[in-house]
C-alpha cells in the first residue's frame, strides 16, 4: 500500500518534472478562456438584476426572477421560440436527408474527375459568408431584376416581392440553407461510405444484386450508425438556427415568422432596445435548455454506439 | 436457363444504364444550381441595367460594363474595409494558431497531470456560454469597442479547432517524444522541431478554418464597431445591400446614374472574389479537416 503510493507519487513528480513546460503553454490559453468564456458566465447574474449601465453590474439592484417572468409574458419571446423550433424542424425534415441522398448518388458516379468536380463545387458555398449568400438571395429574388421572379413570370405566374412576404420567409431560409450546406454536410457521409468494406459490394454483385439493391442492402446499412449520430446531433442543436442567416434575410415585414431566439436576444439586447437584463435572461434560458439537449443527446449517442459518445 | 440468366443480365444492365444517366443528370443539376448564383451576380455586375430588367434570368451579359466596379472602387470605404479585413484575418489567424497549438499540444500529452481537468475546462465552453450581452459587457469593459482587437480577441480560440489539432497531435506515436528526449530534446524543442513539421496538413487545415472564419465574420463588427473606418469588407457589403450605401456617400452625379442593382452585384463579386480565387488550391485541406475532426480521442 505505502509502496504503491510512494511509487505513484514518484511518477507524478517525474511527470511534473518532465511536462512542466506544458503548463507554461497553457497559461495564455487558460487566461483567454477565463476572460472571454468564464467571465461572461459570471456576467449572467444580470439576468437576476435590473441592469443600469451607470451603476454597473455590482451596483444594479437585484430583482429575483422578474426578468424571467417578463420573458414568459412576452408574446415576442414565445413567438421566437416557436419560430426557432419550426425553422429547425423544417431544416431537419428537408435539409437532413438531402446530404445523405447526395452522398449516396455521388458515390455511384464512376467517372472520377466528374465526381471530384461535383464534390469540390458542392462545398464551395460553405466557405462564403452569409452576408454574401444573403446578398445573392436578395439579387435572385429582386422584383425588378431577379432571376426567380423572371422565371415565375415566364411560367405564367405573377412575381411578388418574396423577401418581404411572411409566407415565403421560412422556405427561403430552408432552401438557402440547403444551397449553402448540403455539399459540406455530405462529406462525413462520403467518408463513411468509402470505409464500407469493398468485399460486401463484391459479394452482393455475385449474388446478382443490382444498383438499387446494393445501395439499399450494402451502402445504407454501412452508414446507418453515422446517420443516427448526425440525426441526434441535429436534434440536440434544435435551438441553434444560424444567426447570420436570419440576420441577413429578415426584414420588419417578416419579423413575426422569422425572428429566432438568437435574433430576439440581439434585438432586445443590442439592436433596437438596450434591455441588457432581459436579453441576458433569454440567453441564459437558451443556454441551459441547449446544455440539457446536447448532454441528453450525447447520452443517447453513447447508448446507441456502445459507449462511443461525441466526447 | 442460360437464356433467362442472359435476359436478366440484359435487363439489369439496362436498368443500370438508365440509373447512370439519371444520376449524371442529377449531379449536373446540382453543379448548375450551386454555381448559378455566383454566375448571376457576376453577369449582373457587368451587364447594363436594361439587360437585367428586361430578362431577369440572364445567362450571358450584354457586353462588359465596368461602371459599377469603378464606383465600388471609388468609394473611400472599400480600400479601408479591405485593409481591415486583411489585417484582422492575418493577425487573428496567427494569434489563433499560436494559442490553439499551445493548448492542443498540452492536451495531447497523455501523461500530463491534470490533462482531463484542462480538457473539461475548455470543452465545457462548447456546451454553455454567457451569451451575447455578458460577452459584450466584457469586451466593452476591456475598452475594445471600436478597435480592430474586438474583431480578433473575442473569438480567438475555437475549442473545436483546438480539439481537432489535439486529435492530430495524439495520432503521432508517443515513442517519438521518448526517443527525442533521450537525444536531449526538451518538450518545447520536440514541439517546434519534430511535431509541427510532421503536422503540416493538420496545421494547414486549421489555419484555413480560422482564416475563413475571420474573413467571413461580420457579427463582431456589427456589435463592436461603430466607426465605419474600422468596418471590414463584410459589413460594408451589408450596408450596400441593405441601404444602398452609395445613396448617402455619393460624390457626383455620375455615381447616381449607376443603378443600385449592378452596384450591389459588383459589391458581392468584389467581396467574394478572393475566396473564389484561393478556393481551388486549398479545398483539399478542408476535407482533410473534417476527416481528422471525425476522429475521437
Amino acid at each position: 500500500m505505502t509502496g504503491l503510493q510512494l511509487r505513484s507519487k514518484e511518477t507524478l513528480r517525474q511527470r511534473l518534472a518532465r511536462y512542466w513546460p506544458a503548463y507554461l503553454l497553457l497559461i495564455p490559453v487558460v487566461a483567454w478562456y477565463l476572460v472571454f468564456c468564464y467571465l461572461p458566465m459570471g456576467g449572467l447574474v444580470i439576468a437576476f438584476k435590473k441592469f443600469s449601465a451607470i451603476r454597473g453590474i455590482g451596483g444594479s439592484p437585484w430583482v429575483g426572477w422578474d426578468n424571467f417572468e417578463r420573458l414568459f409574458a412576452s408574446a415576442a419571446f414565445l413567438q421566437s421560440i416557436r419560430n426557432t423550433i419550426v425553422i429547425s424542424a423544417l431544416n431537419l425534415l428537408v435539409g437532413f436527408p438531402l446530404p445523405i441522398i447526395f452522398a449516396v448518388l455521388l458515390n455511384e458516379i464512376t467517372c472520377t474527375p466528374f465526381k471530384k468536380l461535383v464534390q469540390t463545387v458542392s462545398y464551395l458555398p460553405h466557405f462564403i459568408s452569409w452576408s454574401v449568400a444573403g446578398g445573392m438571395v436578395y439579387m435572385l429574388l429582386s422584383p425588378s431584376t431577379g432571376a426567380i421572379p423572371a422565371i415565375i413570370e415566364a411560367l405564367g405566374g405573377t412575381a411578388q416581392n418574396y423577401i418581404g412576404i411572411g409566407a415565403y420567409f421560412r422556405p427561403i431560409v430552408v432552401v438557402s440553407g440547403i444551397w449553402k450546406s448540403m455539399g459540406w454536410s455530405a462529406i462525413i457521409y462520403m467518408a463513411a461510405i468509402s470505409s464500407v468494406d469493398e468485399q460486401l459490394y463484391e459479394a452482393a454483385r455475385i449474388d446478382g444484386a443490382g444498383r438499387f439493391a446494393r445501395i439499399w442492402h450494402v451502402t445504407l446499412p454501412g452508414i446507418r450508425g453515422i446517420i443516427a449520430i448526425q440525426l441526434i446531433l441535429t436534434v440536440g442543436n434544435i435551438l441553434n438556427v444560424s444567426f447570420d442567416q436570419i440576420f441577413v434575410l429578415i426584414t420588419d415585414l417578416t419579423l413575426d415568422v422569422g425572428e429566432t431566439i438568437d435574433y430576439y436576444i440581439y434585438r432586445v439586447g443590442l439592436g433596437s432596445s438596450n434591455n441588457f437584463s432581459l436579453a441576458t435572461a433569454s440567453g441564459m434560458l437558451k443556454s441551459l435548455i441547449g446544455l440539457v439537449l446536447v448532454v441528453g443527446t450525447n447520452k443517447v449517442c453513447r447508448m446507441l454506439t456502445d459507449g462511443e459518445g461525441i466526447w | 436457363m442460360v437464356n433467362r440468366q442472359g435476359a436478366q443480365k440484359m435487363r439489369k444492365s439496362g436498368w443500370d444504364h438508365a440509373f447512370n444517366v439519371v444520376n449524371a443528370v442529377i449531379m449536373v443539376a446540382v453543379l448548375i444550381l450551386t454555381l448559378y448564383p455566383f454566375w448571376y451576380v457576376l453577369v449582373g455586375s457587368v451587364s447594363s441595367i436594361g439587360h437585367l430588367v428586361k430578362n431577369g434570368f440572364v445567362l450571358w451579359p450584354d457586353g462588359l460594363h465596368w461602371d459599377a466596379y469603378e464606383q465600388v472602387f471609388r468609394n473611400a470605404l472599400i480600400p479601408t474595409a479591405y485593409r481591415n479585413t486583411i489585417v484582422v484575418t492575418l493577425g487573428g489567424t496567427a494569434l489563433s494558431m499560436v494559442l490553439s497549438i499551445m493548448g492542443a499540444f498540452a492536451l495531447s500529452l497523455k501523461k500530463l497531470p491534470g490533462r482531463k481537468a484542462f480538457t473539461l475546462f475548455f470543452v465545457f465552453t462548447m456546451l454553455f456560454s454567457g451569451g451575447l450581452v455578458p460577452t459584450y459587457l466584457v469586451v466593452s469593459e476591456l475598452g475594445l469597442i471600436d478597435s480592430l482587437w474586438a474583431l480578433i480577441l473575442p473569438g480567438c480560440v475555437s475549442t473545436y479547432n483546438m480539439v481537432l489539432l489535439r486529435n492530430f497531435f495524439q495520432s503521432v506515436p508517443e515513442d517519438l517524444y521518448e526517443a527525442a528526449s533521450i537525444d536531449g530534446e526538451t518538450l518545447l524543442g520536440y514541439l517546434v522541431k519534430i511535431l509541427l513539421p510532421l503536422s503540416g496538413a493538420a496545421i494547414a487545415t486549421v489555419t484555413l478554418f480560422y482564416a475563413v472564419g475571420y474573413w467571413n465574420d461580420y457579427f463582431k463588427s456589427l456589435i463592436y464597431i461603430r466607426n465605419n473606418e474600422l468596418w471590414p469588407m463584410q459589413t460594408v457589403l451589408r450596408q450596400v445591400l441593405q441601404s444602398g450605401m452609395f445613396d448617402t456617400m455619393l460624390y457626383d452625379d455620375a455615381a447616381r446614374s449607376i443603378p443600385q442593382e449592378t452596384l450591389k452585384d459588383a459589391m458581392i463579386v468584389v467581396s467574394v472574389l478572393p475566396i473564389l480565387c484561393v478556393y481551388p488550391f486549398v479545398q483539399r485541406y478542408f476535407v482533410k479537416g473534417v476527416m481528422v475532426g471525425s476522429l475521437k480521442g
